[in-house]
């Protein structure tokens, strides 16, 4: 390696290929998305197949976006950012290149048997039992590279973006195996082993901190090197960072009750779920503001550089679904927005505007050093600057479409007459939600559009490395 | 399921209140210990990748925000309560819904009192009380029997005046408070029936209303007075006491095709109205029973 000198033989393979994938899952997994919207439009796109229905194509969706597009994205940052902070190449480079080809595998099997209608019924951990066991195993090489890397690392202090990838491996992985704890009856066919209640706050303790620690603090990780690195200053407040660190990660695996208000979760439950998610929201709100005051001195380069106006945007998306989310954990507020599409548009605030857009600003960060160019040297910085619009627009329309449509619905099945009947039947607040699941589309579909520019930069800029490689190589 | 024991309220009630508590100590400590109070461009001296990081201060609008949120945390928790401490307000969810449906059973009783003075047939007639009816059938009735009561496969039509169990005020009002359960065994009466025997009385059940099948209707019709006139009737008009329907009007509750007909005699059928009495009280099943009524009566 031409640059050995001065820094340590890093294993960027790994990081390049996790890196590509995340841009190919994101693709496959946003327009399963765009497609289910549609279907919420346009019926007949159910194609009358089962495999192709709503309710199979659903959990197809979120599991690839979360589990591939986000989990790829988590994968290359993760390893690109421990052996750069550490200054050591990565603990075990066949490890690592199983975690790779151990995760695609996992996401093929996904992509398999949950179209085949194959699943647990548990919401973000569908897959059954035998991935399940798969997944626990690439999940632990993942540990041991990156706990690894650190432990060999030749910097005496661990960087914060170290601590929150590692909080996130370790509690993901305890989440993971306790809540897929099930009887298997056959090869693909298992049940759960807890029963009613329990399984429900198993279920959402799970779900809400695959929210918390594989959405938040892995991509509070990402954050926390590619905006410093991004704009090129320095971090914040380390003091800052400690304590909102502590915060969040005691704090955020008490919230998940928040999804059980008004059942038969005994109150006392729901309301510990619902203060500490109220209780959550300056720790989240901690890791905004040393994102953004990273850029104090650095925002008139928000002008000229759409790499940076990605992670900013990401991190006021982040700000903002940090917010909603506790106020709608308060008891009196999810009676009015539990069941209606505005809890799909707060989800889609948080994955679309702060997950995806901090990914791809570091994504696109990151890629051409591992091509051995210099940091955001992408092919084309005018497609970055389209894709960081039909991004933005695509997300506002998006969830803009879902609070119009959620507060409506709230409203139109609470209204009553004076005769004491509803004022609506189910299918009238069907009716009314056309227009706002037509803008979703729209909006999905302008975020899908913004992630094919994204293929077509990646594969320019990986064809002139190569390129550039080739006429190294015969000069 | 068993009640959780005393020690795992404790160890729970300690837990919730201690992260609040850890959070407050964890942010006066860090406070106490900075170094410096103001934006600051020192820096902690660590360097990663050329990352460095400032010394900058808590923001005190941040720490003063997060102390009210846990106020707030241990405040509601006092009030609502934590383990089996119901708290100082001693709400609960049931309690509060308990309260609700009290306060709404005394605003809307007397307005159907006043509408169950009128028997099903005045109902019919009275514009309020069709209003009401039709709002209590959309949120309840709709979802199998279709918005416009044309019913669905396998749930019957309320608007003409075929009728599975009488079209009178007495048996709408009835089927609607106790519900109904329709059991139509498989093969009717004659368990070892062929499938060329099923052909065969296919046949004649079609020719009751005019149409003819694949299968040998004569010998159709004896296996039909074996197998199935015990409930549809010799002459296959069905009877209401049991629910069976007549077979000669040419509608059909699960598909009039011959293919249907056949499938609906191999595996038989069971047809479930769920009951209403207690799931919208007397009052409401009488004022809903005038707009299922009046729907027949054009």
């Amino acid at each position: 390696m031409s640059t050995a000198s001065e820094q340590p033989n890093y294993n960027y393979k790994v990081v390049k290929y996790f890196a590509i994938m995340t841009v190919v899952w994101g693709i496959v997994g946003m327009s399963v998305g765009v497609l289910i919207a549609s279907q919420l439009v346009w019926p007949e796109l159910n194609f009358d197949t089962p495999y192709l229905t709503f309710s199979r194509l659903r959990p197809l969706h979120t599991n690839a976006v979360i589990f591939a597009f986000g989990g790829c994205a988590l994968f290359a940052t993760s390893y690109y950012v421990v052996q750069r902070t550490c200054q050591t190449r990565i603990f075990s480079d066949s490890l690592a290149m199983f975690t790779f080809w151990g995760w695609q595998a996992m996401i093929v099997a996904a992509a398999i048997t949950l179209p085949l209608g194959l699943t647990s019924s548990k919401e973000y951990a569908e897959l059954e039992w035998p991935i399940d066991i798969w997944i626990t195993v690439v999940w632990v090489a993942y540990a041991i590279v990156f706990f690894g890397t650190i432990a060999k690392r030749s910097q005496p202090h661990i960087y914060v973006a170290n601590w929150f990838f590692g909080a996130f491996i370790l509690t993901i992985a305890v989440l993971h195996i306790f809540n897929s704890l099930a009887i298997p009856v056959t090869m693909f066919k298992s049940y759960s082993i807890y029963a009613g209640t329990i399984d429900a706050m198993v279920q959402w303790w799970y779900g809400h901190n695959a929210v918390g620690f594989f959405l938040t603090a892995g991509f509070l990780g990402i954050m926390y090197y590619f905006v410093p690195k991004q704009a090129e200053r320095p971090v914040y407040s380390y003091r800052l960072s400690i304590v909102h660190f502590w915060a969040l990660i005691s704090i955020y695996v008490w919230a998940g009750a928040h999804h059980l208000h008004y059942s038969a979760l005994p109150d006392w439950a729901q309301s510990a779920g619902m203060v500490m998610s109220l209780i959550l929201l300056a720790p989240s709100w901690g890791g905004m503001i040393n994102g953004m005051m990273t850029l104090s001195g650095a925002w008139h380069k928000l002008r000229t550089d759409p790499i940076l106006r990605f992670l900013v945007v990401s991190l006021s998306f982040y700000g903002m679904s940090t917010f909603e989310g506790p106020m709608m954990a308060i008891k009196t507020v999810n009676a009015l927005s539990h069941n209606t599409d505005w809890t799909v548009g707060h989800v889609h605030s948080g994955a679309l505007g702060w997950v995806a857009m901090v990914s791809i600003g570091a994504i696109y960060n990151l890629l051409p050093v591992v091509l051995g160019k210099k940091q955001g040297d992408m092919y084309s910085t005018n497609l970055i600057n389209i894709h960081f619009w039909l991004a933005t627009i695509g997300t506002v329309l998006y969830i803009v479409a879902m609070w119009v449509n959620g507060i409506m619905q709230g409203l139109m099945w609470r209204a009553v007459n004076t005769d004491g009947t509803l004022t609506y039947s189910f299918v009238e607040s069907l009716e009314a939600s056309y227009p706002g699941y037509f803008v979703r589309v729209i909006g999905g579909a302008l975020f899908l559009a913004g992630m094919l520019l994204m293929a077509y930069n990646v594969y320019k800029t990986v064809r002139s490395a190569s390129d550039e490689q080739a006429n190294l190589a015969q000069a | 399921m068993t009640e959780l024991t005393t020690f795992w309220h404790v160890w729970v009630s300690a837990i919730v209140i201690g992260s609040m508590i850890a959070c407050g100590i964890l942010i006066t400590l860090t406070f106490k210990n900075q170094k410096y109070n103001e934006e600051t461009d020192q820096t902690t001296g660590h360097s990663f990748d050329g990352i460095d990081e400032l010394d900058n201060p808590l923001p005190k609008w941040w720490m003063y925000f997060f102390w009210s949120t846990i106020v707030f945390g241990v405040v509601y928790i006092f009030i609502y309560g934590v383990g089996d401490w119901t708290g100082f307000g001693k709400w609960s969810s049931i309690g509060q819904w308990e309260k609700e449906v009290a306060q709404a059973e005394e605003k809307y009783a007397p307005y159907y009192a006043e509408l169950n003075k009128l028997s099903v047939e005045e109902l019919a007639s009275n514009k309020d009380a069709l209003a009401t009816g039709q709002r209590i059938f959309a949120s309840n009735c709709a979802l199998c029997h279709g918005s416009t009561a044309t019913g669905a496969l396998g749930f019957p039509n309320l608007t003409d005046t075929d009728w599975l169990y009488g079209g009178t005020a007495d048996a709408i009002k009835h089927t609607i408070a106790n519900g109904r359960n329709g059991a139509m065994p498989a093969n009717g009466l004659k368990p070892d029936m062929t499938a060329s025997e099923r052909s065969d009385i296919a046949a004649h059940v079609l020719s009751l209303s005019g149409r003819t099948g694949a299968g040998d209707a004569s010998k159709g019709s004896a296996l039909y007075t074996q197998a199935c006139a015990a409930c549809h009737m010799a002459d296959g008009t069905g009877n209401q006491m049991v629910g069976a329907p007549n077979l000669t009007d040419n509608i059909w509750l699960y598909g009039g095709s011959e293919k249907q007909i056949e499938f609906t005699i191999e595996n038989g059928r069971a047809g479930v109205m769920p009951a209403w009495k207690d799931i919208l009280g007397e009052d409401k099943v009488h004022v809903l029973s005038g707009y299922v009524y009046s729907l027949s009566q054009k």
